[in-house]
């Protein structure tokens, strides 16, 4: 199956599509607002910077795009950034997509940034299916604070932390599955399989 | 709970993986991707490839070694050494590495830790710190920079590092266990996420480590030798009531 991994210029996008390689799919990087409006499949993804991400899709008219396939039902993934970039407001400055609502906060935790691997309290879902109490691998300083019921999975960091939402086609994971061994991998033929059905 | 992490440090020159006690006499242990794979198929948590000749010889970073990594590992790894900037960092990134170390470069220009946070964010940007009787060294442990090792780690993170790679130089390659009373300062005066580095020999060092609040522990010379120490070593720690990726 053809992914859209849309390109904004920052973030580490050769690991994610590795990823959904090992996974079956077939992922392509690209700037194409209409690839990006009109794929099986689009992902965001990367380590990048909250804002300058958001930035680098409105520049490049993959806000729009991305806008356009939620509005449409068209199955949309988040990674990481990607996740914190479906929500509102960041802490972090500028805004996201705004296509789910809640705001992106700072961690108030011991340690910042919550680097590491930490098991899942999975609590539905389908891209999580199997995947309670698995060690995944996080890498943020930030999360997404949803102000509606999409989380499927939170992470215990000094309280609990949100690590997936899933609203029909919209979803997101906060930490990264292609750096996560095998259950990233699970995750990635999950989230190949509910985009089909989304 | 997040868990505490082994790391397995690869020290490449001219592309293959060398091991040096106190940074002198490297020798080579073998092909830094191979190497790896292999520890992260017998559970290595993260890989660190340090670049160890890049400062002294004006190199570029390894992109084509980066590139490699990428496409084989499933577990997140680090690269640094000579790492000389914003581009050399963008450089690495984008080869697929998750995060950069940066060493001496931060140190003299300390801003290039807030550019680097603010384009990639500081979860990506490792501040690394050679130590000796507390004070910082660069150039490979040769060059003493009057600077404190822990006043640094709290500077560093302060501008934008993520994480703190602590070596110190007199433990490094001992096997006779960490430097647990820099290790503690740091861990302590510092909230990001601190590595302890530099003279792991046993599951005892490594729980030592994590008692003087490392979040992290980088294994060289031990797994180097013999690879399968590492599930071994992850057990001990388990079987101690560490948190460890089973």
């Amino acid at each position: 199956m053809k992914i859209a991994v849309a390109d904004y210029g920052a973030g580490n996008l050769r690991s994610v599509c590795a990823g959904f390689e090992r996974a079956g799919a077939e992922p392509l990087v690209t700037t194409d607002p209409a690839v990006v409006r009109e794929a099986p499949l689009a992902v965001v993804a990367g380590v990048g910077h909250g804002a300058s991400a958001l930035r680098g899709l409105e520049e490049r008219g993959l806000a729009e795009a991305l806008r356009d396939r939620a509005a449409a039902g068209r199955p949309l993934l988040g990674i990481c950034v990607g996740l914190q970039l479906l929500f509102g407001e960041s802490e972090e400055g500028g805004s996201g997509l705004g296509l789910l609502a809640g705001p992106v906060r700072l961690l108030h935790a011991r340690r910042v940034p919550h680097m590491g691997w930490n098991a899942l309290s999975v609590t539905g879902g389908e891209l999580l299916a199997g995947l309670d109490g698995a060690d995944v691998y996080f890498a943020h300083s930030y999360a997404a604070v949803p102000d509606e019921p999409v989380t499927v999975a939170t992470v215990d960091h000094d309280g609990p932390v949100v690590a997936a939402v899933e609203r029909g086609p919209l979803a997101g994971v906060q930490f990264h599955p292609e750096r996560s061994d095998r259950p990233g991998a699970r995750m990635l033929r999950n989230a190949v399989q509910w985009s089909r059905s989304a | 709970m997040v868990k505490k992490r082994l790391i397995p440090c690869l020290d490449v020159a001219g592309g293959r993986v060398v091991k040096g006690v106190r940074f002198q006499g490297l020798r080579d242990v073998g092909d830094p991707v191979e190497l790896a794979t292999r520890y992260s198929a017998l559970g290595a948590d993260e890989i660190v490839f340090l670049d160890v000749t890049a400062t002294i010889e004006e190199r570029r970073p390894p992109l084509e070694l980066v590139e490699r990594a990428a496409a084989s590992l499933e577990v997140p790894f680090t690269v640094g050494g000579g790492v000389a900037g914003l581009e050399d960092a963008r450089d690495l990134l984008r080869a697929g590495a998750d995060k950069v170390a940066v060493n001496r470069a931060a140190l003299e220009h300390p801003s290039l830790l807030t550019e680097l946070a603010e384009e990639f964010g500081s979860q990506a940007v490792v501040c690394a710190i050679d130590a000796k009787d507390g004070e910082v060294f660069t150039h490979g442990a040769r060059r003493a920079r009057g600077v404190n090792a822990v006043a640094w780690a709290v500077e560093a993170a302060r501008r934008g590092a993520g994480e703190i790679l602590l070596t110190s130089i007199d433990a490094d390659g001992t096997r006779e266990g960490y430097d647990l009373v820099l290790t503690h300062a740091v861990a302590e005066a510092v909230t990001v996420p601190v590595i302890a580095s530099g003279g792991a020999g046993n599951a005892g060092h490594l729980a030592e480590a994590f008692e003087a609040g490392a979040d992290a522990a980088l294994i060289a010379s031990i797994v180097h030798e013999r690879p399968e120490l590492l599930p071994a070593l992850k057990a001990e720690l388990k079987e101690r009531g560490w948190p460890i990726r089973r």
